[in-house]
């Protein structure tokens, strides 16, 4: 049983993409329609472009979207910790981006970037995550 | 979704009958932002908006052809999209007077693809966008408030959420979905 139990704890992190807990990634998926759905979608570009595999992507890169100048020239690769530093301001990090939408609540932003990386097929690992990036 | 869809029809056709006076108010929105002078750095969020407003109007004008919808909720959907006009006539005059180029809506197939209004096949499934697409627009409308250089146009900004709110209440009851207990609704 006890193994049993273990087992299935881990099948369902697992599912629930590396280093995220299902919990998270439902309170998650609430947020992102809530705060993101008038703009984004996870899988069609809209006024945002689409979110699928955002996590491990490179910044910028969907092919079709009309990026801003600003965000083309950030580079890189979208992190879970640089996700939430956009979150946390985009203008500070890509003046003249596109998106203004800013979420002070850093709950909000944890739970939004869980649900994220349950959508990127290449999630990054957890060591990766959040807080051990400086904010401005 | 647990209303019988005879009760969801006569809801919306009430509220549609209450609402019916908000085409004439809307006329006079236009003249009341006037008078809010645009900061330069304010344009790029308005510009982001109206891309949201052009998406609404489209998604009510190409669901409301769509034969899907019966007369009331059909009454109801216009004067909603009556109101992101409103919104999208505020918006690209403020664009326009700061000496911007307003943001221009993209084709009725680009927002067929990206809305996935083909895959629509009843008045619920309508009805189910819609709520989604105004509850992000409420939230996105005050999640940007703070980006915003000039107080007349937050103002603006708070006014416009709250027509979206309006929307979003009214679709959520109409599929008789509870009210969140918890407040902020919105963020
Ligand atoms: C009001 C509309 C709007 C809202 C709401 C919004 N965004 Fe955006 N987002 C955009 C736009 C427009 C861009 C493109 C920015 C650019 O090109 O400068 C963008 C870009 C992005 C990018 C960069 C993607 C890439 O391909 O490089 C990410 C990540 C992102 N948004 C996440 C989010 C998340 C998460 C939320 C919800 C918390 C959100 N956005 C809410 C409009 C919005």
């Amino acid at each position: 049983m006890r193994w049993g139990g273990l087992l299935f704890a881990g099948l369902l992190a697992a599912a629930a993409g590396a280093g995220t807990v299902p919990d998270d990634v439902a309170a998650g998926k609430a947020l992102y329609l809530n705060t993101c759905g008038g703009c984004h979608s996870v899988d069609t570009n809209r006024i945002g472009p689409r979110h699928r595999n955002v996590v491990g992507r490179a910044v910028a890169s969907i092919p079709g979207y009309d990026y801003s100048s600003a965000l083309k020239k950030l580079g890189g690769v979208w992190t879970p910790a640089r996700l939430d530093q956009w979150l946390s301001g985009t203008q500070k990090m890509a003046p003249g981006s596109k998106m203004y939408l800013e979420l002070d609540d850093p709950t909000k932003r944890r739970l939004i970037i869980a649900y994220l990386r349950s959508v990127s097929a290449s999630a990054m690992p957890e060591h990766s995550r959040m807080a051990s990036q400086p904010r401005h | 979704m647990n209303e019988p869809k005879g009760d969801r029809r006569k809801f919306l056709a009430r509220a549609g009958i209450a609402t019916l006076g908000v085409g004439t108010a809307s006329l006079f929105a236009g003249t009341a932002m006037s008078a809010t002078t645009v900061r330069p750095s304010d344009v790029g969020v308005i510009q982001t908006a109206l891309a949201l407003e052009h998406e609404g109007i489209a998604a009510y004008r190409i669901a409301g052809k769509s034969g899907l919808l019966s007369p009331g909720t059909l009454k109801l959907a216009l004067v909603f999209m009556g109101h992101h006009q409103a919104h999208r006539d505020s918006l690209a005059k403020l664009v326009a007077t700061a000496g911007g180029k307003p943001a221009e809506p993209k084709t009725d197939s680009q927002y067929i693809a990206e809305l996935k209004l083909g895959s629509l096949k009843s008045e619920a499934d309508v009805v189910a966008l819609a709520t989604m697409l105004e509850r992000g627009a409420a939230s996105a409308y005050f999640g940007q408030i703070t980006a915003l250089k000039d107080p007349g146009l937050a103002k603006l900004f708070a006014s416009i959420s709250a027509d979206e709110a309006i929307h979003w209440t009214t679709l959520n009851n109409a599929a008789g979905t509870p009210i969140p207990t918890a407040a902020y609704v919105f963020g």
